[in-house]
C-alpha cells in the first residue's frame, strides 16, 4: 500500500513539472506585458515587473489599428462559423438520410478535399478571390472556409447515428424535409453542432497563412497576421509584442474554460471515430 | 386508378431528389469554385510559368526540372524530413506517457487535461512570438538560466545548427496536450478485465502498458501519428514568425511549405510554387501510404 502512495506522489509531480512547461510561456508573456521597455531588457532579467505598467497595451493600440484588427478578426470568425454551420448541416443532413442518385459519388468528391493538403489549392484561390475583386476586402477572409469538407464530414457522422424512424412519421404527415432538419433533427444533433462551433471558431481565430496572404492593409487584417507586423515594426519592443500575443490568445482561452468539457470532448471524440 | 397513385409517387420521389440536391447546392457549389477547380488549375499551372501579372505560359515539365535542380528545395526537404521524423515520435511518446499517467486513479486529472489542452487553443502565431521571446540571445529568458546555471549563453534560433531543434520544441509543446486528449479517451476504452486479469498474474504496470495498453490502443496510436505527420508535413506559422528572411538560420530552418509560400506569394513565381506544392502532395500521398502498409505489422482492430 505504501508503495503505491509513493507511486501516487511521483505521479503528480511529474505531472505538475509538466504543467510548468505547459504554462511557463503564458506566465513569461503576461509578465513581460506589463514591464517597461527598459525593464524587459534587464540582465539579469526580473521575474515579475517592479512596477506595473500598461504601457505595452497602450503602444499596441497605436501602432496598429488593433481595435478595427480586432473586429475584422471577431467578425470573419464569427461569419465562418454561422456559414459553415449551415452550409455543413444542410448538406450533411441531406448526405446521410436523404436517397438521391449520385449522392455517394458527389460524397466521394467532397471527402476527397480532406485528403488534400492545403497548398495544393492557395495560389487558384487567391487568383479567385483576385478576380472577384476581393483582395484586401472582409470577405476575402471568410470566402473559401465557408465550405468545410471536414466539417460536413464531421456532421454527417452525427445524422448517421440517429435511428431511422425518426423521419417516417413526420414524412407521412407531409413535413417537408427542411421542417424535419430543424423541427426534428437539429435538436438531436446539437452536441455535434456544439463540437463544429468550436473547431471552427478556433481554426478561423488562429488561422495565419490565408488571412497573411489575402489582406496586406493593416485595416483588414486579422489578428494572426497582425502579430507578424507588429513584431516587424517593434523589433525590440519586447512588451509591446507580448502584449499583442495577450490581446490576441484572450478570447480563445475565455472560450476554452467556458466550453473546456465540449472543446475536449469534441477532440476526444475524433480519434475514437478514426 | 393505378396511374394515379403511380403518379403520386413519382412525385414524392421528385420533390425528395429535388429537395437531396437543394441541401447539398451551397456546399458542392463552393467546393468546386473552391476547392475542386482549383486543385485542376494547381495542375495545370505546374506545367506554366506564371507571372508577377498572374499571366500563364506554357512551360512544359521545365519547373519540375528546376526542381530536380533545386538545392534550397532539397534542403528543405531534409529540413521537413527532419521536422517531421523528430517532432512526431517525441511527440507521441511524450503524449503518450502523460496520457498514461493520467489514465491511473489520482485526483485532480480535470485539471490536468484542461491545462494541458491550453497550448492547442491558443494561436500559434502568438505562442510563437513568446518562444521567440524566451529564445532571445541577449535578454531571453533561456540565457538568463543558462547564465545563471554557470553555461555560456547561445544564439538559440540564430545559429543555423541549433534553431531547427528549438522550432520543434515549439512544435511539440503546442501539440503534445491534443494528441494526448485523443490517446486518453482511447485508454479509457480499454475494459477494466484486462488489467485486472493481469494483476492476478503478477504483471507490473509497465509490463501491463506495452502488453495491454499500447496493442489495445494501436489503432488510435496509429491515427494519431497519420495525422501528426500530415500536420506536420505543413508546419509554417511558427517557423515564419521565430525565423525571419534575414536570420542566420534561415536557410536550415526553412520548409517545403516556407519555400512555397515563398515563391508563390514572395517572389512571384507561381507556377513552380504549383509545382512544389504537388511535391508536397505527393510526398504527403506517399509517406501515409507506406504508414498504412506498415500499420498490418502492429495495428490491432478487433
Amino acid at each position: 500500500m505504501k508503495t503505491s502512495k509513493y507511486k501516487k506522489l511521483l505521479t503528480h509531480l511529474i505531472l505538475i513539472a509538466g504543467i510548468g512547461i505547459t504554462v511557463l510561456p503564458f506566465l513569461w508573456m503576461l509578465c513581460t506585458s506589463f514591464k517597461t521597455k527598459g525593464e524587459s531588457m534587464m540582465i539579469p532579467p526580473t521575474i515579475l515587473p517592479e512596477r506595473f505598467v500598461t504601457e505595452a497595451y497602450y503602444s499596441v493600440m497605436t501602432a496598429l489599428p488593433f481595435g478595427r484588427i480586432y473586429m475584422n478578426t471577431v467578425f470573419s470568425t464569427v461569419i465562418t462559423v454561422a456559414g459553415q454551420v449551415i452550409i455543413c448541416t444542410l448538406a450533411a443532413y441531406s448526405f446521410a438520410r436523404i436517397k438521391f442518385p449520385g449522392r455517394d459519388i458527389l460524397f466521394l468528391l467532397v471527402l476527397s478535399v480532406l485528403m488534400v493538403p492545403g497548398q495544393i489549392f492557395l495560389v487558384p484561390q487567391y487568383l479567385i478571390v483576385q478576380k472577384l475583386g476581393l483582395l484586401d476586402t472582409l470577405c476575402a477572409l471568410f470566402l473559401p472556409n465557408l465550405f468545410s469538407a471536414f466539417g460536413t464530414f464531421m456532421m454527417r457522422q452525427f445524422f448517421l447515428s440517429l435511428p431511422d424512424e425518426l423521419e417516417e412519421a413526420a414524412i407521412l404527415d407531409g413535413c417537408s424535409r427542411f421542417q424535419i432538419l430543424i423541427n426534428i433533427m437539429v435538436p438531436l444533433v446539437k452536441s455535434g453542432i456544439v463540437a463544429l462551433v468550436i473547431f471552427t471558431a478556433k481554426f478561423a481565430w488562429n488561422d495565419f497563412m490565408w488571412p497573411l496572404i489575402v489582406n496586406t492593409t493593416t485595416t483588414k487584417m486579422t489578428l494572426a497576421p497582425a502579430l507578424s507586423t507588429l513584431q516587424g515594426q517593434h523589433t525590440n519592443d519586447y512588451p509591446a509584442q507580448m502584449a499583442g500575443a495577450v490581446l490576441a490568445v484572450i478570447p480563445m482561452v475565455v472560450l476554452f474554460f467556458v466550453f473546456q468539457k465540449q472543446f475536449i470532448e469534441g477532440v476526444a471524440h475524433t480519434g475514437v471515430k478514426g | 386508378m393505378q396511374g394515379t397513385t403511380r403518379k403520386k409517387i413519382a412525385k414524392r420521389q421528385w420533390k425528395e431528389w429535388g429537395e437531396g440536391y437543394l441541401f447539398i447546392a451551397p456546399l458542392l457549389l463552393g467546393i468546386f469554385i473552391f476547392y475542386i477547380f482549383p486543385f485542376i488549375q494547381n495542375f495545370w499551372f505546374s506545367f506554366n510559368e506564371v507571372n508577377k501579372f498572374n499571366v500563364a505560359t506554357f512551360y512544359g515539365l521545365n519547373n519540375y526540372i528546376e526542381m530536380c535542380k533545386d538545392k534550397e528545395l532539397w534542403s528543405a526537404l531534409g529540413n521537413t524530413l527532419l521536422y517531421v521524423g523528430i517532432t512526431v515520435p517525441v511527440g507521441l511518446m511524450l503524449s503518450l506517457f502523460v496520457a498514461a499517467l493520467l489514465n491511473t486513479k489520482i485526483r485532480g486529472t480535470s485539471f490536468y487535461r484542461t491545462i494541458y489542452f491550453l497550448p492547442s487553443v491558443t494561436m500559434s502565431a502568438a505562442v510563437a512570438m513568446v518562444w521567440k521571446w524566451i529564445y532571445n540571445e541577449q535578454y531571453g529568458l533561456l540565457n538568463a538560466a543558462m547564465k545563471a546555471g554557470g553555461f555560456s549563453p547561445h544564439g538559440w534560433i540564430t545559429d543555423p545548427r541549433t534553431a531547427l531543434f528549438m522550432v520543434m520544441i515549439v512544435g511539440i509543446w503546442g501539440t503534445v496536450g491534443y494528441n494526448m486528449i485523443i490517446l486518453l479517451a482511447g485508454m479509457q476504452g480499454i475494459s477494466r478485465s484486462y488489467y485486472e486479469a493481469a494483476s492476478v498474474d503478477g504483471a507490473s504496470g509497465i509490463c501491463q502498458f506495452f502488453k495491454i495498453t499500447v496493442p489495445m490502443l494501436s489503432p488510435t496510436i496509429f491515427f494519431v501519428m497519420i495525422t501528426s505527420v500530415i500536420g506536420g508535413f505543413q508546419v509554417f506559422d511558427t517557423i515564419y514568425m521565430m525565423i525571419g528572411k534575414a536570420n542566420t538560420a534561415y536557410r536550415s530552418t526553412q520548409t517545403l511549405v516556407m519555400i512555397f509560400y515563398r515563391n508563390a506569394f514572395d517572389y512571384g513565381h507561381k507556377g513552380y510554387a504549383a509545382a512544389i506544392s504537388i511535391l508536397i502532395f505527393s510526398i504527403i500521398m506517399l509517406v501515409t501510404v507506406i504508414q498504412m502498409i506498415g500499420q498490418k505489422k502492429w495495428v490491432n482492430y478487433d
